[in-house]
């Protein structure tokens, strides 16, 4: 099952989520990138039904993009929060979107955030969150290991130990994983953590 | 009076895996165990539910030539087949394929319907729609009809100006971008088939093999699978058919019978 969690480092905030894409019993692919990066300096770890995930974080991602061009400056990272919670409550009693989110960001006099949003619309502002299956075994890990301002290779680290736990201890396992990063210098993609690799197109 | 008991019953679900989605929404699939009231059973019905539902086998892959599409063609209702010449690859157009797998219906109309929509494009914008333009029309229209009943697990194949491209789009709304996929019930045989004998430096000749190879492989285990499996070849030039031939003579092509020794005979018992 799909597995994200994430976590407040100093001055970064780290987003993984797992890379497979299932149906039923069948592995359709395993390296489907579910963390979307918002703007220069947010990122959307989501986990949940396929359509929906798609469809909502690019939804967030286009409005959030309006409200820069609109504004002329971008929506800080507890703003982006905010606004998506409100239109996953919105649709909630209507047309729920069946969609887990973790938002990490970085904004300048604030420092590294993560958001915490339910597929129900709960929010919260955490030093460490996580969905899905994979959540029974990496909350505890990081309730463990975490402490307040870990270095970059610190909290590297102890992603490494919640990753190797759920592919030791899980079922059904995902194999591999993509980690994200945010920090002053922007988001972006940091590693993958692959245990079976495609043979993949050579890329033209 | 009627006594209400209902305090009494049970919260947790009969066979106890469930994730932290348990409630009132119709919310993201998790693994339910089947209740073994009929232990005779629980093997085949085990395999019932997690078996993918749409009765068919369709298979495409990108290679260094290109796109290799491969399809069956048997239309079934419940146990009884209604065809055994159904076409499951649609031409959207020139150098544009779908394939076909659940409702054949929905499949055709959505098919035509995004043809319609690539022409507009190529009206409005004066250059040919990419790939990932066409399926993502499609999974748009699809996933504003989710939850109302339409079942599409298709493929969107093509040549665009960034090369071969392949998306697999379904009616839950999902979208994947990839190079290997197989859609229905017999993609769990395709697929093993498909798996081990790929490389991305075959040749057309060894691909459409491969893709042949596949479809004939799901169709022999698979009741919801056979027919005729056609190969279409999708290269620079557009689109071209390359084979269909009928699975089971497809069977006797790869298993040739070969005359074997006599053991025993039976004789005449001579007379009394």
């Amino acid at each position: 099952m799909e597995c994200v969690f994430g976590l407040v480092g100093n001055g970064f905030a780290i987003v993984v989520a797992d890379t497979s894409a299932v149906h039923s019993i069948l592995v359709h692919k395993s390296n489907e990138d579910k963390i979307m990066v918002l703007d220069s300096h947010k990122l959307i770890a989501a986990s949940g039904e396929p359509g929906d995930r798609v469809h909502f974080t690019e939804y967030i991602q286009k409005n959030v993009a309006l409200y820069q061009f609109r504004n002329g400056i971008p929506l800080t990272t507890a703003a982006a929060a905010n606004f998506t919670r409100g239109e996953l409550a919105t649709a909630l009693r209507k047309n729920p979107y069946s969609v887990n989110i973790l938002m990490a960001g970085y904004d300048k006099e604030i420092g590294p955030s993560l958001y915490y949003i339910d597929y129900i619309a709960t929010l919260h502002k955490v030093d460490k969150g996580a969905f899905g299956y994979g959540s029974y075994f990496s909350l505890s890990m990081m309730d463990r290991h975490f402490h307040s301002g870990m270095s970059l290779e610190e909290a590297i680290d102890l992603v490494d130990k919640c990753i190797i736990e759920i592919r030791s201890r899980l079922v059904v396992a995902p194999p591999n994983f993509v980690i994200k990063i945010v920090d002053k210098d922007g988001a972006r993609e940091y590693a993958w953590r692959e245990s079976i690799k495609d043979a993949g197109v050579v890329s033209a | 009076m009627k006594l209400d008991t209902s305090g009494l019953e049970s919260v947790a679900p009969f066979l106890g895996v469930s994730s932290e989605l348990v409630g009132g929404l119709s919310g993201a699939p998790y693994f339910e165990l089947p209740n073994t009231a009929n232990f005779d059973r629980f093997q085949k019905d085990a395999i019932q539910m997690v078996k993918p539902a749409k009765g068919t086998t369709t298979l495409a892959f990108i290679f260094k030539e290109g796109v290799m599409v491969a399809a069956d063609s048997r239309a079934s209702m419940g146990g009884y087949i209604s065809s055994q010449s159904v076409k499951k690859i649609i031409e959207i157009n020139p150098y544009m394929l779908g394939t076909m797998a659940g409702g054949a219906a929905d499949c055709q109309f959505w098919h035509r319907n995004l043809g319609i929509k690539c022409r507009l494009h190529e009206l409005a914008n004066k250059r040919r729609i990419s790939v990932t333009g066409a399926s993502k029309l499609l999974a748009n229209i699809l996933y504003s009809y989710r939850g109302m009943g339409l079942s599409v697990g298709t493929m969107i194949a093509g040549w665009d100006e960034t090369g071969p491209g392949l998306y697999y789009v379904d009616s839950e709304g999902g979208r994947l971008k990839g190079n290997r996929f197989s859609v229905g019930s017999g993609s769990p045989y395709a697929y093993g088939v498909l798996d081990s004998g790929y490389h991305y430096d075959m040749s057309v000749e060894e691909a459409a093999e491969l893709a042949r190879r596949a479809i004939y492989h799901a169709t022999f285990r698979d009741g919801a699978s056979g027919g005729v499996a056609s190969v279409y070849h999708v290269g620079s030039e557009g689109w071209k058919k390359l084979s269909g031939d009928d699975v089971g003579e497809l069977y006797y092509m790869y298993n040739p019978i070969t005359p074997s020794t006599v053991e025993q005979e039976m004789t005449d018992v001579a007379g009394p």
